[in-house]
């Protein structure tokens, strides 16, 4: 088809000629706003290869002459802020727990820094604010599964429960059903004297039944009234706090085949004023003796 | 293959009658298939933008959980809903501009073989009657290339048996990494961009009915895209192991890259000059010329997010997931949904869209719902990445991450509501596009106006 330039009536501007399927295209040349900023963005980069590392060579590349390295700047910028903060984390570090708690300007700093860490490590499975949830226990409140004064605190963390640190704090429920020890219809007569503890349960004649069945097998470590043992992590039964549900079922559920909740030894993971910090603020959120 | 006539390109038919007629039966299965795959792909998007703010909604089952449809979701609207679109309009396209009919047998060649796709479009381009190649085909043909390219280079993979599907990539650790972005922007940029301006190109152009406002600028924005486009990707590694070198030049590149795109919109937009007032009477002009807007907006915010300072704030936040949808839905689905509205009256011979106003309800519909989209977006993003690197006066992270996420919770209710608008519109246009199809006259009550004039032109 032979180019045939017009002038295109609205913007006076000459077409190029070429047409496709009635498509035409005028000849405007390139805005000039556009040409210059675009020349800007060019000039710019240039700037930035003379600045910073951007070109590969063969052995290396330009180091650019702001001498500018992201893994330098960090440890840099880590090591500024360990320094600013390492008088007063020493402090922790050389001090009783007690000797913290009795000094407002440490506590303070381990409030804040046990709230960060907590956040951080601790709020996945104890929920925000140490609220708690199923399995998991809550924190903000004065029931202790391993003791609620701050040396117990500070070694639940450290230490950890059912993990494979040998210091680790241990201890075991017997799998009531799945290992045989009883029936299932005892398994009912036992929740069912379990749920009387704390004035729950509706059927009487299976809590009399499992009373004594209780006295065999619940007694040494939950207590003849369901007081629960720390020393043991043995959860007091008498109370309206539940931490796997206070259902039948979910009491059946845990006599027949336990459950062994574990908490990671933090110690393996966090340094030591840390851990100091954390103990502060969860003996802090509520339930502290 | 096709008795189909051409019906749009009147003025060049007159000229030089062609021995064939144009192929049309497979651009009517890629609409179809278009419309089908946007419609599972905005479903899915509703649905996962539901489970962020109700995590209840993943049910509880492997195969319902976000991480599994997820994939679902991009996979149907990249490369499901936007490849469609993309073949269809392409095939459409080549033939128009190039005065010829499809080069080969392509029906059922083409949904096995991209190879075969390069060959159909690259034949009818070499049997063109036409002596220059249309700006539009100079994208779609750079879309099919590079993404032949991307797709070798990242699936260069060893397998560890025989039959088996299982496969390790060649580059390992953060040269794996690089590789994965080189795809997956230029996914972005060849794909979602150079390709569908190939549609703009078209489109506008002829829905407009007013020349390409300017050659010049069609080719120097072509080159310098093309050129620009596949150094940008290390920009989503910054503050990674990748090394430094490379994320300054993934950075610099994008900001170079912002005049580039906006070439794209200049010509888009300029094109109106002189045809405004057609948005009044076309709703469908209304599609294209918004998503030429959106493209301008997304491919400037780009540049700006590439930055290393603003993309450690940017970075792993929700404002890349907004500023991935102000392009995928207001300028990918939107320049997508403008093609359709035009296309589809064309290839069933019908006079005009069953009706302009349901169309124009489309239009409304989902603009609002890309606004509501974007802004919450923005919002939760940029609170998101605050909160993050939020420190006490001692020096302690302020917030624990579950607290950013129960803080965004209303901005994602509102994305969902986004999405949801966005659907609906899309329900509207298939309930439409089906009528128009089927050739029901439009109620009464629903046709307020006349069939708008350039599709009246076009038969």
């Amino acid at each position: 088809m032979a180019t045939k330039i017009e002038k295109d009536a609205v913007t006076g501007r000459d077409t190029t000629g070429h047409e496709w399927d009635g498509i035409k295209e005028l000849n405007t040349p390139l805005p000039s706003w556009w040409l210059y900023v675009f020349y800007a963005t060019i000039l710019w980069s240039f700037a930035y290869f003379v600045l910073y590392p951007a070109w590969p060579s063969l052995s290396g590349h330009t180091d650019g002459i702001l001498g500018y390295n992201q893994r330098v700047e960090l440890s840099e910028r880590l090591a500024a802020e360990t320094a600013r903060r390492a008088p007063i984390v020493e402090r922790i570090r050389g001090a009783t727990l007690d000797q913290i708690r009795a000094n407002p300007e440490l506590a303070g700093f381990a409030f804040a820094g046990g709230r960060a860490a907590f956040a951080d490590n601790c709020a996945p499975c104890h929920g925000a604010g140490g609220a708690g949830a199923k399995g998991f226990p809550s924190l903000a409140d004065d029931d202790w599964l391993w003791g609620g004064d701050i040396a117990a605190i500070h070694q639940t963390i450290a230490d950890g429960v059912r993990n494979a640190n040998d210091k680790s704090r241990n201890s075991l429920m017997p799998r009531f059903g799945a290992d045989g020890v009883l029936t299932p219809a005892q398994i009912g007569d036992v929740a069912e004297f379990v749920l009387s503890l704390s004035g729950h349960g509706e059927d009487r004649a299976a809590a009399a039944r499992g009373a004594p069945l209780y006295a065999d097998n619940c007694v040494a470590c939950h207590g003849e009234k369901g007081e629960g043992n720390q020393e043991l992590g043995a959860p007091r039964l008498n109370d309206q706090i539940w931490l796997y549900g206070g259902t039948k079922t979910a009491v059946v559920q845990s006599i027949h085949a336990a459950r062994a909740g574990t908490m990671p030894a933090w110690s393996e993971r966090l340094d030591d004023a840390t851990i100091k910090m954390l103990a502060i603020y969860v003996h802090a959120l509520g339930g502290g003796k | 293959m096709t008795t189909g006539s051409s019906v749009g390109a009147a003025a060049g038919a007159a000229e030089a009658p062609r021995a064939e007629p144009y192929n049309e039966e497979v651009v009517r299965a890629f609409v179809i298939a278009t419309m089908f795959w946007g419609v599972v792909a905005f479903l899915a998007g509703v649905y996962i933008a539901l489970q962020l703010a109700f995590p209840a909604l993943n049910l509880g089952l492997e195969w319902t959980t976000f991480g599994r449809l997820r994939p679902v979701h991009t996979s149907a609207a990249v490369f499901a809903f936007g490849g469609n679109a993309l073949l269809g309009t392409s095939l459409f396209v080549v033939q128009r501009t190039c005065r010829a009919t499809l080069w080969g047998y392509v029906d059922l060649w083409l949904t096995l073989v991209w190879v075969v796709y390069l060959l159909v479009f690259a034949g009818t381009i070499l049997r063109r009657r036409e002596p220059h190649i249309y700006v539009a085909n100079w994208f779609y043909l750079a879309f099919i290339l590079t993404i032949a390219l991307l797709h070798i280079g990242n699936n260069l993979v060893v397998p560890v048996s025989w039959f088996g599907t299982k496969s390790y990539s060649v580059p390992a650790g953060v040269q794996s990494a690089m590789i994965q972005w080189w795809y997956g922007h230029n996914a972005v940029g060849f794909f979602l961009t150079a390709g569908f301006l190939g549609i703009m190109y078209y489109f506008i152009p002829k829905q407009a009915e007013r020349p390409v406002y300017s050659y010049r600028l069609s080719i120097v924005h072509f080159w310098t895209l093309i050129f620009l486009y596949i150094w940008a990707g290390p920009h989503h590694l910054h503050y990674t192991a990748l090394p430094d070198w490379a994320q300054t030049l993934g950075m610099t590149f994008s900001i170079m890259l912002w005049m580039p795109s906006w070439g794209g919109m200049i010509n888009g937009l300029m094109t109106l000059s002189g045809a405004w007032d057609k948005l009044r009477t076309n709703p469908g002009l209304r599609f294209t010329v918004a998503s030429v807007g959106f493209y301008g907006m997304a491919t400037f915010e780009g540049p700006v997010m590439s930055i290393r300072a603003v993309n450690g704030l940017s970075h792993y936040t929700d404002w890349t997931i907004g500023h991935v949808h102000s392009g995928a839905l207001g300028w990918v689905a939107f320049v997508s949904f403008g093609a359709v509205y035009y296309l589809v009256p064309v290839l069933w011979k019908r006079r005009g869209l069953y009706s302009d106003r349901l169309c124009a309800w489309h239009f409304w519909i989902s603009t609002l719902g890309i606004v509501l989209y974007i802004t919450s977006m923005w919002v939760s993003g940029i609170m998101q990445g605050l909160m993050w690197r939020a420190y006490d006066e001692l020096g302690f992270l302020q917030y624990s991450f579950v607290e950013t996420v129960a803080a965004m919770h209303p901005f994602y209710v509102i994305r969902a509501l986004g999405g949801l608008f966005f659907l609906s519109g899309a329900l509207i246009m298939v309930y439409n596009l089906w009528q128009t199809a089927r050739g029901t006259a439009a109620p009464a009550r629903i046709a307020m106006r006349p069939p708008s004039p350039n599709l009246a032109a076009a038969n």
